[in-house]
């Protein structure tokens, strides 16, 4: 395979990756903005950062106003991580590796661009919001079974599940990382009513309310929805989870290859740590420190696979 | 239905259908024609879907379209294809050999049979190329020669397209596209098939590889300038259908003498490069320091004889406007035979007796200047104003060796499904043909540019034109 193409699939799968978290967010500000409306201005705040794009936002807004938000999220141009733009740069690359794409996975990305293009060409009120943020997702999703139901098991299958994960840890580390107080114990609000509610929305943001409830029937705590988030293998989006499918497509990757693969080894790494560590240790170095640890690493495998797989000399 | 001036290849002046579109016209009858248009309109939504669009420039971003398809069979009869395909093979083989001889001993230009000015002083002509032999002996290992139709027995060749024609991604999927809406069609009638033309492809530019290739069997590329250009899905369809990897230049790169291709496990050697672009981008230390497009010694590696380049560079010469009028000599000189197909007559306006019937019939001909392309500089007589005549007259009497002139041909009609049903429209016909050392290959069909405005003579699809599946019916 191309290193260009290893690059464009990579790519490719960060970019609907994180269309669908961004939608996702969007899912949990509205739900916040609709239910407690006092923390409305905040919790947009938060989720813009989360988004990574505070900045740009900051040079064109400035208040974090719903429907400012809501665009700037979804469709601005002038964010390079806005859904329509995620979808568009994913679409690009799937257009550049076509001939590694089944035709269904192709036709897919090609529909979702089709379709978002047409419902994102106009701003988008509060009245049609759950309908795109569905259309998002449920796109995305025909994307992803697309992918696990007609592409062969080979590299190119690899690609795109490393630019998936690393992505997902990427943006679950970030999750956790802004509103990493409202978990810590000393937390002035523990017990309180609004500590509940900012729970829920960490868990609401990566679709995971029910399943921690399922799991944890009545109890819920700071430190079982750290626990849940980051190191529960069960939980798809989870930073464990996530290492473990990372180094585990990597490690396919190094059967085929002559010498050992420094990425390969970091992964393996992260993943064996993670799967030794608990949630007390966590806390006890402290939440944030191991958060903002965790994105610098994931940044790093990235520029790794990058350089070890020649994606662009 | 008919217009009397012009042949329409379905329908005969009486209102009956022509032999090779009977049974055609038999189900047409049968046919509601609002379920038609219902499927011409699914048609659309599905070449959409499967992303078969082609770029069109604008200011700020690329925008994507699609050449509109219409649902009307174009037909050819078995005879009628038969004359056609010795036509264009004679013609192939002649311009085969007339790059190896313009590019070696010149025996044409010493024998008086083309004015040696055309070669010398030609941009398409390149020194670089000059004693130069391609692996196997073939220039130009893919063709789309351009062929219009007058009437029953009379077709010309409008150009010889022996750089990198485009438009074969669009006869398979017409094909598919129309297998799919009409499977009955296919089942009554006996249409020749396209869909080997991918696997004739890898095996003629298999069959074209240095004979010193890398592995157990040639390894193949398809070299595309990128998912901005116009053809691009063309190249990354190819690519996919004949199972060769789409390369950019930047994945290129020269290694012990070979061209290379970056992996995610080092560099791999290539034997065969199908490129779709142009000469002046394969090569920035031969052809054009400017560009960041090439991959820089890569003619090194083809003057040593180590990669196959497919079209070869500098086969545009073939094609140039200015050597047109002499492509019958050209046949004859080479071939030992009369041309089967026929050249549009043309006026060489360098030629004083010439000069003369141009500025007299100027209002009815066709004026192109020698080194322009895509209707460049060109005058259509009938459809020009006596202020545009008078100024077109002036070029010509100041620079005449700039011109060539050419009848206005009564391009032939076949009808296309429109809201009030059949209306004829004007086509032309670019069939492939594939050249290795061992064979000429030509598909039985091709793809036909039709006009979609009624009247308009114009089949580009960059100004309004569409395509129509092609069927060659069998004996």
């Amino acid at each position: 395979m191309l290193g260009r193409t290893a690059g464009g699939l990579f790519w490719m799968f960060r970019y609907l990756e994180r269309s669908e978290n961004t939608a996702r967010l969007l899912e949990t500000g509205f739900r916040i903005a609709l239910t407690s409306s006092n923390e409305a201005e905040t919790e947009w705040e938060s989720i813009v950062t989360t988004a990574g794009v505070r900045e740009l936002y900051l040079e064109k807004y400035d208040t974090f106003e719903q429907g400012h938000v809501i665009n700037f999220l979804l469709r601005d141009k002038d964010n390079p991580s806005s859904v329509m733009n995620s979808i568009e740069m994913a679409r690009q690359n799937a257009r550049m590796v076509r001939t590694a794409l089944s035709a269904e996975v192709w036709e897919a990305t090609n529909e979702t661009w089709m379709t978002m293009k047409t419902a994102l060409a106009r701003p988008v009120s509060v009245k049609n919001l759950a309908e795109v943020l569905t259309s998002v997702r449920q796109h995305s999703a025909v994307v992803r079974g697309a992918l696990h139901g007609t592409m062969l098991r080979n590299e190119i299958f690899d690609f795109a599940r490393i630019g998936t994960f690393l992505e997902r840890a990427d943006n679950t580390a970030r999750i956790l990382d802004v509103k990493y107080y409202i978990l810590l114990p000393s937390s002035a609000f523990v017990g309180s009513s609004m500590d509940n509610n900012q729970w829920e929305t960490i868990l609401r943001s990566v679709s995971a309310l029910r399943s921690f409830r399922w799991l944890n029937e009545e109890e819920t705590s700071a430190m079982g929805i750290a626990k849940f988030l980051i190191l529960d293998k069960r939980m798809p989006r989870s930073l464990a989870f996530c290492a473990s499918k990372l180094a585990g497509n990597l490690a396919y990757l190094q059967r085929d290859h002559d010498g050992p693969l420094p990425c390969v080894e970091m992964a393996a790494q992260v993943n064996a740590e993670l799967a030794a560590l608990t949630v007390d240790q966590i806390f006890d170095d402290g939440l944030h420190e191991f958060l903002e640890g965790s994105i610098v690493r994931i940044a790093e495998i990235a520029s790794q696979i990058q350089q070890d797989f020649r994606f662009y000399g | 239905m008919t217009d009397s001036k012009f042949f329409d290849e379905m329908m005969n002046p009486g209102g009956d259908a022509r032999p090779p579109y009977s049974n055609y016209a038999d189900w047409f009858s049968g046919e509601d024609p609002k379920s038609l248009l219902k499927k011409s309109a699914e048609a659309e939504a599905f070449f959409r879907r499967i992303g078969i669009t082609f770029n069109v420039y604008g200011q700020s971003e690329a925008d994507e379209r699609l050449i509109p398809f219409d649902i009307v069979p174009r037909i050819i009869s078995a005879s009628e294809w038969r004359q056609l395909e010795r036509g264009i093979e004679q013609r192939v083989r002649a311009i085969n050999a007339f790059l190896a001889d313009i590019y070696h001993r010149q025996e044409i230009l010493k024998a008086g049979r083309i004015p040696p000015e055309i070669i010398s002083g030609n941009e398409a002509y390149l020194p670089q190329m000059v004693g130069v032999t391609p692996p196997g002996g073939v220039y130009t290992h893919i063709v789309g020669t351009d062929l219009v139709r007058t009437g029953e027995n009379e077709f010309y060749v409008l150009e010889d397209n022996a750089r990198t024609p485009s438009g074969v991604s669009y006869m398979l999927e017409n094909r598919e596209t129309m297998l799919s809406m009409f499977p009955e069609l296919f089942t009554q009638m006996k249409v020749r098939p396209v869909s080997s033309y991918p696997a004739e492809l890898r095996r003629s530019l298999s069959e074209s590889a240095p004979p010193n290739f890398s592995g157990s069997k040639p390894t193949l590329a398809v070299l595309t300038p990128g998912i901005h250009n116009s053809a691009y899905f063309e190249h990354s369809f190819l690519a996919d259908q004949m199972g060769a990897e789409l390369v950019e230049a930047s994945d290129l790169r020269i290694v012990d003498g070979r061209v290379n291709m970056r992996t995610i496990r080092g560099y791999k050697p290539i034997d065969v490069i199908y490129r779709r672009v142009d000469d002046a981008y394969l090569d920035p230390l031969t052809f054009n320091p400017e560009s960041m497009l090439g991959v820089p010694g890569i003619m090194d590696v083809y003057r040593a004889g180590n990669i196959t380049i497919a079209n070869a560079p500098g086969t545009g010469i073939a094609d140039d406007k200015a050597l047109y009028s002499y492509m019958p000599d050209i046949v004859e000189f080479y071939t030992g035979e009369k041309a089967i197909l026929q050249n549009v007559p043309t006026w060489r306006c360098s030629e004083p007796d010439s000069l003369a019937y141009v500025l007299d019939h100027l209002a009815e001909l066709v004026v192109k200047e020698v080194h322009g392309s895509g209707g460049y500089g060109m005058l259509v007589g009938p459809a020009a104003s006596k202020k545009e005549l008078a100024e077109f007259e002036a070029k010509l009497r100041a620079k005449p060796k700039n011109y060539i002139a050419q009848p206005t041909l009564a391009l032939s009609t076949v009808p296309i499904m429109t809201k009030a049903g059949l209306a004829p429209r004007h086509v032309d016909l670019r069939p492939f043909v594939l050249v290795s050392p061992k064979k000429i290959h030509i598909t039985a069909g091709g793809l036909t540019r039709v006009a979609l405005k009624e009247g308009s003579l114009v089949v580009n699809s960059s100004q309004g034109g569409g395509t129509k599946d092609t069927w060659v019916l069998g004996d």
